[in-house]
């Protein structure tokens, strides 16, 4: 053929088409396909489980779905393996770190990019090195004041080891320098004619950060919102670490010892694991877009 | 009077975010560097001892730091090598417009909102030695003699045999890494993929114009512009392996004879099984030096390899 019909041909391909030629195109499938059975199976496999009894499991019926659903393994799993109390604490610590990192982070951003001063930049700086800083790094001092914390009769009512604070305020801690750098990217883009209109009209900087700047953060909010939610929810080593009675208990930390317990009635243990996974995997079904966006949102600057 | 009042904003707005950072990370990181100093049992007030725990964490043979840091290393050539080119290929070929590609691009990311603790306990289901997934199938195959222990297995990865530096890891190791990479793909396809859909479309098309393939696009253009995302992607691959902790303690708890052990889990070992808080300090102190280190060299590489 030639050149100039290689051109034309691409030329038109280019426009009316631009998917890969058909036979290319199957081969991706299969191996697209193949790979999201790989991704999918693990979680089928799970599902199915949870609702099989011990017969099944091993031996008769192991990767079909179940011939008698068997949903009493989620009441084993609620009740006996207290997974409602777990799941209400993951949801009441998380909320509470969310929410007070958020507030910290978007009143720190507004003082950073909003507020003329000489040192904000380098105020920036130095809460962005909290998005390296492994969580490892605090374990060990705020381990021993929280033991120390614990001691001390008044104060270990609201701190200390096993009380919700204390995974609560390292969590929003952790939390912070991401919902900062979200909130950042955020709030530069609000047209600073606000602030001047509002401090003509006599708002100080209090009025306008709540009434001009809050209301304009939703975005924000959501985005920070849902990174950090997913952080806090399967957040392990210090639940793990600083929590040692069942009363405060999060998700992960009960599934482990629930799983420690029913060694070999695994029903409820795949009961557990669905509960604990289910409610991200759903609000996915209906945010997939708004999830990706804030994934890629903290990471593409980090 | 104006400047006060601009101060006092400022401090009151700094304030929460302020004590937080400096309270639960910066302090303690400063504590932790102090008393990486010390024999310290986390109660008393400890003995100073300048740097003997640093020495005594690369030389004691009790414990064998050297083999957690070895361990976590081995996950993140696993992670960077194979985890990361299976992210790149899937991005690439979600960018050349295939039909289904959203459907596709969530699917891949589901796991990643998975808590690692429920993969963790769903593989282990999955590799128990009676009635696990893996050795029922191949009980149904008949291929009894590729059964194993899979988590509790000291012998090396068969397959590996006459690959040098791989030869002599653990089948227990090696099934921590393949849940891990399972689980990451995703996030990293993401933050790829969304690279590649930043390509303009005016540089693929006159590329094509001028008859390129679509692998030649994807290796001469598109792989170009997304290399900074490529490096952040190898970058938290390799801080990530370094903080390595959650599979480790659901699969292997460290074992089989510390086989699997990573220096998160010795961290949490040296405090709870030795109460040795002075030597956790040190292992957090390496931690934090060595996902800073390894992110400014792997900056350096890639920055050395634009010239």
């Amino acid at each position: 053929m030639k050149k100039t019909d290689t051109k034309a041909v691409i030329k038109q391909e280019s426009v009316t088409e631009k998917a890969p030629k058909p036979v290319a195109q199957v081969f991706i499938w299969i191996f697209l396909i193949f790979w999201t059975l790989l991704n999918l199976f693990p979680i089928y496999f799970m599902f199915t489980f949870s609702l099989k009894s011990n017969a099944e499991i091993f031996g008769e019926n192991i990767i079909g779905l179940p011939k008698e659903w068997l949903w009493s393994n989620y009441s084993t799993a609620m009740n006996t393996g207290k997974m409602w109390l777990y799941f209400l604490n993951s949801i009441l610590v998380t909320v509470a770190a969310i929410a007070i990192s958020i507030m910290a982070g978007m009143m720190a951003t507004y003082a950073i990019t909003r507020i003329k001063w000489k040192m904000s930049k380098l105020t920036n700086a130095f809460f962005m090195l909290g998005l390296t800083i492994p969580i490892q790094a605090s374990i060990v001092p705020v381990y021993v004041i929280l033991s120390k914390a614990s001691k001390v009769p008044g104060l270990n009512m609201i701190f200390g080891l096993n009380r919700y604070t204390t995974l609560i305020i390292p969590y929003a801690a952790f939390s912070l320098s991401m919902a900062i750098l979200i909130c950042t990217g955020f709030m530069t883009e609000i047209p600073f004619d606000l602030d001047e209109a509002a401090t003509i009209d006599g708002c100080g900087f209090f009025r306008t950060f709540f009434k001009i700047i809050l209301p304009l953060m939703k975005p924000a909010v959501s985005t920070v919102g849902i990174y950090s939610f997913l952080q806090c929810w399967n957040e392990f080593m210090f639940a793990n670490v600083f929590i040692s009675d069942s009363v405060h208990r999060t998700l992960p930390v009960g599934i482990k010892e629930l799983s420690g317990q029913h060694t070999t009635n695994w029903g409820p243990i795949g009961a557990a694991l669905v509960i604990a996974t289910f409610p991200t995997l759903i609000a996915y079904l209906f945010l997939s877009k708004k999830i990706q966006a804030s994934f890629i949102a903290g990471a593409v600057k980090g | 009077m104006k400047n006060v009042k601009k101060w006092f904003a400022i401090i009151v707005f700094l304030l929460p975010g302020l004590l937080l950072f400096i309270g639960i990370l910066i302090a303690p990181i400063a504590v932790s560097a102090y008393r990486s100093l010390f024999d310290w049992d986390g109660f008393t007030e400890g003995t100073f001892i300048w740097f003997k725990n640093y020495k005594e964490l690369f030389t004691s043979k009790s414990i064998m730091f050297g083999n957690a840091l070895k361990n976590s290393l081995i996950l993140a050539f696993f992670s960077v090598f194979v985890q990361l080119p299976i992210a790149l290929g899937l991005a690439l070929l979600l960018g050349r417009k295939i039909k289904g590609e959203k459907f596709f691009l969530s699917i891949f990311f589901m796991p990643v909102l998975i808590s690692t603790v429920v993969i963790g306990q769903l593989w282990l289901k999955i590799y128990n030695p009676d009635y696990g997934l893996i050795n029922q199938l191949l009980d149904l195959l008949h291929l009894e003699n590729l059964k194993h222990v899979w988590v509790a297995e000291v012998e090396p990865i068969g397959i590996f045999k006459n690959v040098p530096f791989l030869k002599n890891i653990p089948i227990a190791l090696g099934s921590i890494i393949v849940p891990t990479i399972w689980q990451y793909v995703g996030y990293h396809m993401l933050l790829m993929y969304a690279g590649v859909k930043g390509v303009s479309t005016d540089l693929r098309e006159a590329a094509m114009l001028d008859g390129a393939t679509a692998g030649q696009i994807d290796r001469y253009i598109v792989i170009p512009t997304i290399k900074p995302i490529i490096r952040v992607s190898v970058i938290f691959a390799v801080t990530g392996s370094l903080k390595t902790y959650d599979l480790v303690r659901i699969l292997t708890n460290g074992g089989p004879f510390q086989k699997t052990q990573v220096p998160s889990t010795l961290l949490e070992d040296m405090l709870f099984l030795r109460n040795r808080y002075g030597m956790g300090s040190t292992i957090s102190v390496m931690l934090i030096l060595l996902c800073f280190a390894f992110a400014l060299v792997i900056t350096a590489v890639f920055r050395e390899r634009d010239k």
